[in-house]
């Protein structure tokens, strides 16, 4: 188990997560896109906190445990704007949100 | 022993986000998410962040997913179903894939072993939580409070006059 | 001698363990010491529940002025096998235009967090099946998944009620995992430590419950386990006689007794935990009476505690969704964050008589505050009465 190894799998979460983002036309799919991006960038701060020479300083597992948090405020707030966004204009389809279109 | 533990969760994880993002149906997909973070928090136990891996199961599972699987429920329409595939999607995440997979490659000071450190204890993390990572710690809570407070006035319902 | 029966298990364990002990490499021992205790846990738990589902009903019967199930073996106690049987030979239906790999796997999956959640409570000296530095919150995480496995219970079912309980049940489950964990803190805070083992150490000159935030911690976390594990007097996801059974209605035969299976199994791991965070976990009351063994003196405590779950469900009405949310938010999590502060009050006066006048001054003035903001007394007018003419 080697370091690249681990890097190489967190790559690939890091890209099904944004084809996830980037080619589903379903609101809530791009947020699910969005969390698995966020979460191969967790892996990532770990796998280099545990193969660094220095593990008394867990600055990864510190920043790790922040960023849980912070993705799960930005879901919260996220899943309400779909929510919001489905009241109005009863579509989750975000290529028919185009009003402010020039 | 490690590497079996490495390759099974590895594969699984995998298997796991690829049918959360291709799957048609959004509640297969939601449940394909709900054990891809299963496996991402098993690779936090063998990496040996039981911590994190514990928080990663309550705030992901416990709580985000249940959350995404509301909102699929209060956004169903049953007329149509949103089809839509972009192919272009996957050139992309492709290419990035390949281009970030080239760059470690051809990095040599990333072929190196896990070295032998001794368990990081959830007093250790306690005690840094509250000396050295106060600032961020209170800045997260004033954080996930507006989340909390902007979603509630996101999702009020507008009283019709 | 004491400590011989004390300790027959783990001799018992290592018996069994022995001829591998020298040949084979060290995953493979852990693998086989792990596969014991998870037999072990098995076995004891579900012959519990066994006992425990006849049980409860000779004593609601009881409390009911009849007597319970007693035509099956003595005294009824060969109930559980008739009931297994039943459950198993029913025929397994399920909905045309259900969801078949969802379907299927929610009572699975509750089951399978229910029986995890048993693995960090220690149940004796040295008879913690799974020791994690984390224990506490591995028991919490692992509870938070429930809530997802009732979700596809009641959306696997395709059945419009299903839907309308399984959304009630996660309500409730939400709603009171807060007061669940908040009151969790002081203990955790006292004593420095998420691992179950230590918790217990730390209590072996008094118990928590003998403290005023320790009573208090313990009356909100029982009530809360009493939520999370849909028993009477909070049963409305299951209250047959408003929805059928809630998430569980398009479930027959042995998947019923699986979802049957997984809220008694809750039960038994809220009631460990709360033996172990607040009554000692298995230490005698008394240092006189150390020669009992420890897990006897668990599973003293443990059935205590069941019987107050039996009593409560024979005694007291069902409530109404609204006032069990109204209950959570405004009095438990008010309550609760009480119980931190005065943990600390009782901590930085010394934890002698003076720290626990202060900190029971402290739980009293919020008590009163509460009850005065919440307003409590209301006056009720007076009783008309409508006869037939």
């Amino acid at each position: 188990m080697t370091l690249s190894i681990v890097l190489v799998v967190s790559a690939a979460l890091f890209c099904v997560g944004l084809l996830a983002a980037l080619s589903r036309r379903h609101a809530i799919f791009i947020l699910i896109g969005i969390e698995m991006m966020l979460a191969a960038a967790n892996l990532n701060f770990i796998a280099f906190w545990r193969f660094t020479t220095q593990p008394a300083q867990p600055t990864g597992v510190m920043v790790a445990i922040f960023a849980i948090a912070i993705a799960a405020a930005e879901a919260a707030v996220g899943l309400a704007m779909v929510i919001a966004v489905y009241r109005h204009f009863r579509t989750t389809n975000v290529d028919q949100l185009n009003q402010l279109k020039g | 022993m490690s590497t079996v533990a490495f390759t099974i969760i590895a594969i699984l994880t995998l298997a796991a986000a690829l049918a959360a993002a291709t799957l048609q149906k959004l509640m297969h997909a939601a449940l394909s998410f709900a054990v891809m973070f299963l496996g991402i928090s098993a690779f936090f136990f063998l990496l040996g962040a039981e911590f994190v891996g514990l928080v990663q199961i309550f705030v992901y599972i416990g709580a985000v997913a249940v959350l995404i699987v509301f909102t699929i429920l209060l956004t169903r329409h049953d007329a149509e179903k949103v089809r839509g595939f972009n192919w272009s999607g996957v050139v992309v995440a492709l290419a990035v894939f390949g281009g970030l997979t080239w760059a470690m490659e051809n990095t040599k000071s990333l072929l190196i072993d896990p070295p032998q450190i001794e368990p990081l204890t959830v007093h250790r993390i306690g005690e840094l939580l509250m000396t050295g990572y106060v600032w961020p710690l209170l800045c997260v809570g004033v954080l996930l409070t507006a989340a909390l407070i902007g979603a509630l006035i996101l999702v009020l319902e507008e009283k019709r006059e | 001698m004491a400590d011989s029966v004390d300790q027959v298990f783990i001799r018992a364990k290592e018996c069994l363990l022995a001829p591998l002990a020298g040949h084979a490499p060290g995953w493979l021992i852990q693998v086989a010491s792990s596969l014991i205790n998870i037999g072990a846990l098995l076995g004891v738990f579900l012959t519990l529940f066994a006992l425990m589902s006849v049980l409860e009903r000779k004593i609601l019967g009881r409390m009911q002025n009849r007597y319970g199930p007693n035509r099956v073996g003595p005294f009824g106690l060969f109930q559980p096998v008739a009931d297994g049987i039943k459950m198993l030979i029913k025929e397994d239906i399920v909905p045309a235009r259900a969801d078949k790999v969802v379907h299927f796997l929610a009572p699975i999956l509750i089951a399978a967090t229910a029986i995890l959640s048993l693995g960090v409570i220690p149940y004796g000296r040295n008879m913690t099946p799974f020791v994690i530095d984390g224990g506490i919150l591995f028991f919490f995480a692992v509870g938070s998944t429930t809530e997802l496995a009732v979700f596809m219970a009641g959306w696997g079912s395709n059945n419009k009620f299903s839907m309308l309980g399984a959304m009630r049940a996660i309500a409730q489950m939400i709603s009171y995992e807060l007061p669940l964990l908040v009151t969790v803190l002081p203990v955790v805070m006292i004593v420095g430590s998420l691992n179950p083992d230590q918790i217990v150490a730390a209590q072996t000159k008094m118990w928590f419950v003998l403290t005023p935030w320790g009573a208090v911690a313990f009356i909100l976390f029982f009530v809360s386990g009493l939520v999370e594990s849909n028993r009477t007097p909070f049963d409305v996801p299951e209250g047959e006689s408003e929805i059928v059974a809630g998430h569980m209605t398009e479930y027959s035969g042995f998947k019923y007794a699986t979802f049957f299976m997984a809220e008694y199994i809750g039960m038994f791991a809220v009631s460990g935990l709360a033996i172990t965070l607040f009554l000692g976990g298995w230490h005698a009351p008394i240092s006189i009476l150390e020669f009992i063994p420890s897990y006897i003196w668990f599973f003293l405590k443990l059935s205590s505690l069941l019987f107050v779950y039996i009593w409560l469900r024979g005694t007291l009405p069902r409530t109404r969704v609204d006032q069990i949310m109204n209950f959570a938010w405004k009095f438990m999590l008010p309550m609760a964050f009480t119980c931190i502060i005065a943990a600390a009050v009782w901590h930085y006066a010394g934890r002698g008589l003076a720290g626990w006048l202060w900190s029971l001054a402290v739980i009293a003035v919020v008590y009163v505050m509460l009850s005065i903001l919440l307003e409590t007394k209301k006056k009720f007018a007076p009783r008309t009465y409508r006869f037939a003419e």
